[in-house]
């Protein structure tokens, strides 16, 4: 009664109005659209996966209890059925406030995907919480939500909030703590606002680019390497409205975020919640299971530990961050090292030594065993004299005696690993054959979602093992004597990367050659500063520049065909006389797809007009004069749809210049005319073009060229100014 | 009718999640949640209090595996039982002694036979108990014994039990419900005034112009503290800040805002200011048997220093606090390890997080316990709502509070079942 009472007033408390109005919604991705943790999630899916001997979804959906949720629809696509099995015989089922639903598709092949079907459904009403099934944290909702709907209050675009934390800018840290990219983020101190999201930065690249325009519209930049993105999101109903508007966002941070962030037409925006001394990590890759499996042994995630989790099956934490089930039978010679969980029902031998490690329910364990840094699930049988270093063993495996494992193998359900036999680093071994066709490698990133032929029923599953010890029962296989079980072979390419993912350490040559290669980054960084600053100069923002410039070189490939693609689409408009408003369209369209600015849609357009008044047929100067005039006149509105401020008014004229001085030398002469036309057709301002020249002012003499042409122009303009004054 | 089992489910859930926090308040709502699973109990003709102290102990097993580090639980679940036994006991003696003792009472027999193990056991637990009683100490010193129930509740049910043994069944089962819903809101009653009945006593120990210490934050403390205020004492108190919650600024705030002198301490400083300091006062998680204490981590170190000094050490507790168990039983969970997080920035601190460099094992280690234990020769003084009472004596008060059968109440529907 007085529980009861106490928790609805709290609950009410917390935003009397808004959560009185919508309970709290929360979507959970319960699959992850990714293949990095095969060959186990051909199994089982991967939010099911143990994370110190308790299911990856029940921390999640702990937290979004604890958080103040009250609804979430677990979205499940690959072995829906097992996620949906398994929440019905779970607790949550039966929560009192607390409703868990779940929404079940086959032919989901991304978030996208899943944000869009659920949309379909109109089930979310109101801000929502956008998480995924393997997302630990045990941050306080109150706050973020609370910024979140302040926002929205005050800027109807603002339509989502994504929760970020600091984590240390050691050059490796990333790395090797969650074994993801570096990320860069450009966050304005002041509203908190994300500017930019860059995961993919290559090593060798060692920059990012960012938007002119983006500097310019934000008086402060901050930009982070050393922050790490929770993948927990606020979201306002508008996210699920854009999945289904923009039908090719796949991916939640590669697509829609990105998208968002280039985006200046809808002028959505992200903002971010840092938060401080709560945890909250993703668990993407092996490596991140490792490392966050020891955050929970260390109590980070407190009160989301086992010990607390589990509730009534009893485990306590002992000395040194043990933590022991309450049946267990254990050797008195067994050395039990520092940090580790052992389930309940488990045997271990005599003299065995198990340090840093997950050991999970009813395994027996022999003598003479040294496990280190591994992850044993449940039912695991490890004989005499076994040595695993490093690895996770899934359920139902069985070592033979003397069978070794080396740092970073994986060992899928029920795989039997012969006598004496040694699996070597990196292997990733399962009962059931690698796929064979990987088309591509966007086939391949979410094959794991396309169900159908992946998701085996158990008792399949069972026949195929008997097939398998039937037909590999031979003296030798390729597990060994009385192994069972196929070696995956590694994917092409990925060959000197699987150290990155993987549970175990990364070697330590291979640290020392990523700090060479910051190292290396570093210096090529400072020295392409030195080289380029003298030829910055005709940016306005110089400071801003360095990443622009650098960047200027890679993408020149990129804008030239840009520009061949915008004049065509041009002629096309000419030709066939397409209404303006398309081919702004159109334009708009190449923007996006070729990620430019406006500026650069300016200068294209205005390229291919000039270029048109070439083409057509002249005979004198004057001629061609008319011809620009008649271009100009014609398609002025679609020139000045591109031009919103200064800057790329300016760009235009740099453009003009450009044109003069290499493709169409006969217009050099008509210069100041033209400037003059375009001035009074309103296409040019005449601040843009003071401005210009007052840029000119400094440049050496051969760019000054043109200013001295127009200069009569100039002065005229100038004495128009003062005369108004 | 509310749902008992919803409501117990609720609960359950806020004290796995740690979501009460103070054992007041986890008390008080373990006593009003077992009154109304008491009150939805159906009660069968015979063994009225076996079928309560059956479904009592149900819902209190469950309870105290929710949250074992939280011993208010598990007292209040003893305390309910221990109350329905005496007023099982009571009832009986009030019916033997109606009846005509010579023959041999139906309802003395059919208690017998259904329920022999635990009634009989209880039975001769109080008569023992009450053959002890007559010379036990406390009541020796205050006239008065502690539990009026027994002879109350004996007097007044003698009136109505003594008129005819059919009428007595019904009336009877009614009764001993009733009795114990009354002997439990009393019990509530209790819990809520007990910082009261605390503070009303702290004339008596704080005098004229001394100096007190305290570590962390205690609301039994602050009241206790302010209570001495308002009988015009003037005093002043020094606290240690209680790290790494820092409990202890609250405390100071507080007393400011009612105009004691504080100075705020780190807890690192309590021993250099501990030889100006006339007495330290310190709330308690639990009391155990022995006159042990569970006590906020920081809390051993002041005791040390306390005795170094010679000192007077005094802990506050309400009654609610005094747990039945020893400190060496297996079923108690001294500790509570909480999150890295509250004594460094996560952020600051990954880089000694990395598990992919070196060999994969973690050189640095945070460990962030919530308790301290004091043992019981390092307690000067213990006061609790029914006066000061020394370490030794804490085993006498416990056997007036709970019956020697309950002390495991976990462990014999397990074996039952």
């Amino acid at each position: 009664m007085g529980a009861q009472k106490k928790g609805a007033t709290a609950r009410v408390s917390e935003d009397p109005e808004e959560l009185a109005r919508h309970p709290l919604q929360a979507i959970l991705l319960a699959d992850s659209f990714t293949t990095k943790f095969r060959p186990i999630t051909l199994e089982r899916p991967k939010v099911l996966l143990p994370l110190a001997n308790i299911p990856m979804i029940d921390y999640t959906l702990a937290w979004l209890e604890s958080a103040g949720v009250e609804e979430v629809f677990v979205f499940c696509c690959a072995h829906s059925k097992q996620v949906i099995d398994y929440l019905e015989s779970s607790d949550w089922s039966s929560q009192p406030n607390f409703l868990v639903a779940t929404i079940e598709s086959h032919n989901s092949i991304s978030a996208g995907d899943a944000l869009r079907l659920i949309y379909e459904r109109h089930v979310i009403h109101g801000d929502f919480v956008l998480i995924s099934g393997d997302t630990v944290s045990n941050m306080s909702l109150t706050q973020a939500l609370q910024e979140h709907k302040e926002r929205r209050k005050k800027d109807a675009n603002a339509i989502m909030t994504m929760v970020v934390k600091q984590s240390k800018p050691s050059p490796i840290t990333q790395q090797s703590r969650l074994g993801t990219d570096e990320l860069f983020m450009a966050i304005n101190p002041d509203t908190k606002q994300l500017l930019c999201y860059e995961d993919k930065a290559e090593y060798s690249k060692g920059f990012i680019s960012l938007d002119k325009t983006l500097i310019a519209d934000n008086p402060s930049t901050v930009l982070h390497n050393d922050k790490q993105d929770c993948y927990i999101d606020i979201c306002s109903e508008e996210v699920l409205s854009l999945f289904t508007d923009n039908f090719d966002y796949q991916h939640l941070r590669r697509h829609f975020v990105k998208g968002l962030l280039v985006d200046d037409i809808m002028g959505y925006k992200i903002f971010t919640h840092e938060i401080h001394s709560s945890y909250a990590a993703r668990i993407d890759n092996f490596r991140s299971y490792d490392t966050i499996s020891k955050d929970i042994i260390q109590r980070w995630t407190y009160p989301f530990v086992p010990d607390v989790l589990c509730g009534n099956s009893a485990i306590r934490v002992e000395r040194r961050g043990t933590y022991r089930a309450s049946e267990i039978t254990l050797s008195r010679s067994a050395q039990i090292g520092p940090f580790i969980v052992i389930g309940q029902g488990t045997e271990i031998g005599n003299d065995t030594k198990i340090s840093h490690s997950v050991i999970g329910e009813g395994c027996t364990i022999g003598s003479n065993v040294t496990i280190e840094g591994s992850y044993i699930w449940n039912n695991v049988t490890i004989e005499d004299g076994c040595e695993l270093r490093h690895a996770i063993v899934c359920d139902g495996v069985t070592m033979k005696s003397g069978a070794v494992l080396e740092p970073g193998v994986v060992l899928s359900f029920k795989v039997v690993v012969g006598q004496q036999f040694v699996v070597p680093a990196y292997s990733m071994v399962s009962l059931l054959q690698q796929p064979t066709q990987q088309d591509s490698d966007e086939e391949l990133e979410y094959a794991d979602s396309s169900s159908g032929n992946v998701e085996l029923p158990s008792k399949l599953n069972g026949d195929i093992t008997s097939d398998l010890s039937e037909t590999r029962h031979g003296p030798t296989s390729e597990l060994g004597t009385g192994g069972v079980g196929y070696i995956w072979s590694i994917f092409e390419g990925g060959h000197d990367e699987e150290w990155r993912h993987s549970v175990a350490p990364i070697p330590t040559d291979k640290l020392a050659k990523i700090m060479l290669d910051k190292d290396e980054d570093e210096e090529l960084l400072t020295q392409d500063g030195n080289v380029l600053s003298p030829s910055g100069e005709l940016k306005s923002d110089s400071d801003a520049n360095d990443s622009e410039d650098g960047d200027n070189e890679g993408s020149r490939d990129d804008y030239v065909s840009f520009e061949k693609e915008v004049e065509a689409t041009f002629l096309r408009a000419v030709h066939e006389n397409v209404k303006v408003d398309h081919v702004i369209l159109e334009v708009n369209a190449l923007r996006l797809s070729y990620n430019m600015a406006s500026v650069d849609c300016a200068g294209a357009i205005f390229y291919s007009m000039m270029k048109l008044a070439v083409e057509s047929p002249h005979s004198s100067s004057s001629e061609l004069h008319r011809n620009a005039a008649d271009v100009i006149t014609t398609w002025q509105n679609l020139l000045k749809s591109f031009l919103h401020d200064i800057d790329e008014e300016i760009e235009v004229i740099l453009k003009f210049e450009e044109i003069c001085l290499e493709s169409a030398k006969e217009f050099s002469p008509l210069f100041a005319q033209i400037l003059h036309l375009l001035y009074d057709k309103d296409i040019l301002e005449e601040d843009a073009i003071l401005r210009w020249a007052d840029e000119k002012e400094g440049a050496d003499e051969s760019d000054k060229v043109f200013v001295q042409r127009a200069e009569k122009f100039l002065q005229w303009l100038r004495e128009a100014e003062e005369e108004e004054d | 009718m509310p749902d008992t089992q919803a409501l117990v489910n609720d609960f359950l859930n806020q004290l796995k999640k740690r979501k009460i926090e103070g054992s007041q308040a986890t008390a008080k709502q373990t006593a009003e949640l077992l009154r109304s699973v008491i009150s939805q109990t159906r009660v069968p003709y015979t063994n009225q209090a076996g079928a309560l102290i059956d479904s009592v102990k149900a819902v209190g097993e469950r309870l105290i595996a929710a949250n074992p580090v939280e011993l208010a639980v598990g007292n209040i679940v003893r305390r309910v039982l221990h109350i329905i036994r005496e007023e099982d006991v009571s009832l009986t003696t009030a019916a033997m002694a109606g009846l005509n003792l010579s023959a041999v009472s139906d309802d003395e027999d059919d208690a017998d036979r259904d329920d022999r193990p635990v009634l009989s056991a209880a039975a001769v637990a109080a008569a023992s108990r009450s053959t002890l009683r007559p010379p036990s100490l406390q009541t020796l010193l205050e006239d008065v014994p502690d539990s009026a129930a027994v002879p109350h509740t004996s007097s007044s049910g003698g009136d109505s039990e003594g008129k005819s043994k059919s009428a007595d069944k019904s009336s009877r089962s009614r009764k001993l419900k009733h009795d114990v819903i009354e002997a439990v809101n009393e019990l509530i009653q209790d819990i809520n005034t007990c910082h009261e009945q605390i503070a009303e006593q702290a004339v008596e120990h704080i005098h004229q112009n001394e100096v007190i210490l305290t570590l962390g934050s205690s609301r039994t403390v602050l009241e206790f503290l302010c209570a001495a205020k308002e009988k015009k004492r003037s005093f002043r108190v020094f606290v240690a800040e209680g790290a790494p919650r820092y409990q202890g600024h609250l405390l100071a705030k507080e007393l400011v805002a009612r105009g004691l002198q504080t100075t705020l301490i780190t807890d690192s400083a309590v021993f250099a200011m501990i030889s100006r300091v006339n007495m330290v006062i310190v709330g308690a998680h639990a009391v155990m048997a022995n006159g042990g204490v569970i006590a906020p981590v920081g809390l051993n170190m002041v005791a040390l220093a306390a005795q170094k000094h010679a000192v007077p050490f005094v802990v506050l507790a309400g009654s609610h606090k005094l747990c039945p168990l020893y400190p060496h039983n297996p079923e108690v969970l001294l500790n509570e390890l909480r999150s890295p997080s509250e004594l460094l920035d996560f952020g600051e601190f990954s880089d000694c997080m990395d598990f992919g460099s070196g060999n994969g094992a973690p050189l640095l280690h945070v460990v962030n316990p919530t308790f301290d234990y004091v043992p019981p020769k390092l307690v000067s003084l213990f006061i609790t709502d029914t006066g000061g009472h020394n370490p030794s004596y804490m085993y006498r008060l416990i056997a007036d509070y709970y019956s020697a059968d309950d002390l495991v109440v976990q462990r014999r529907p397990t074996s039952g079942n």
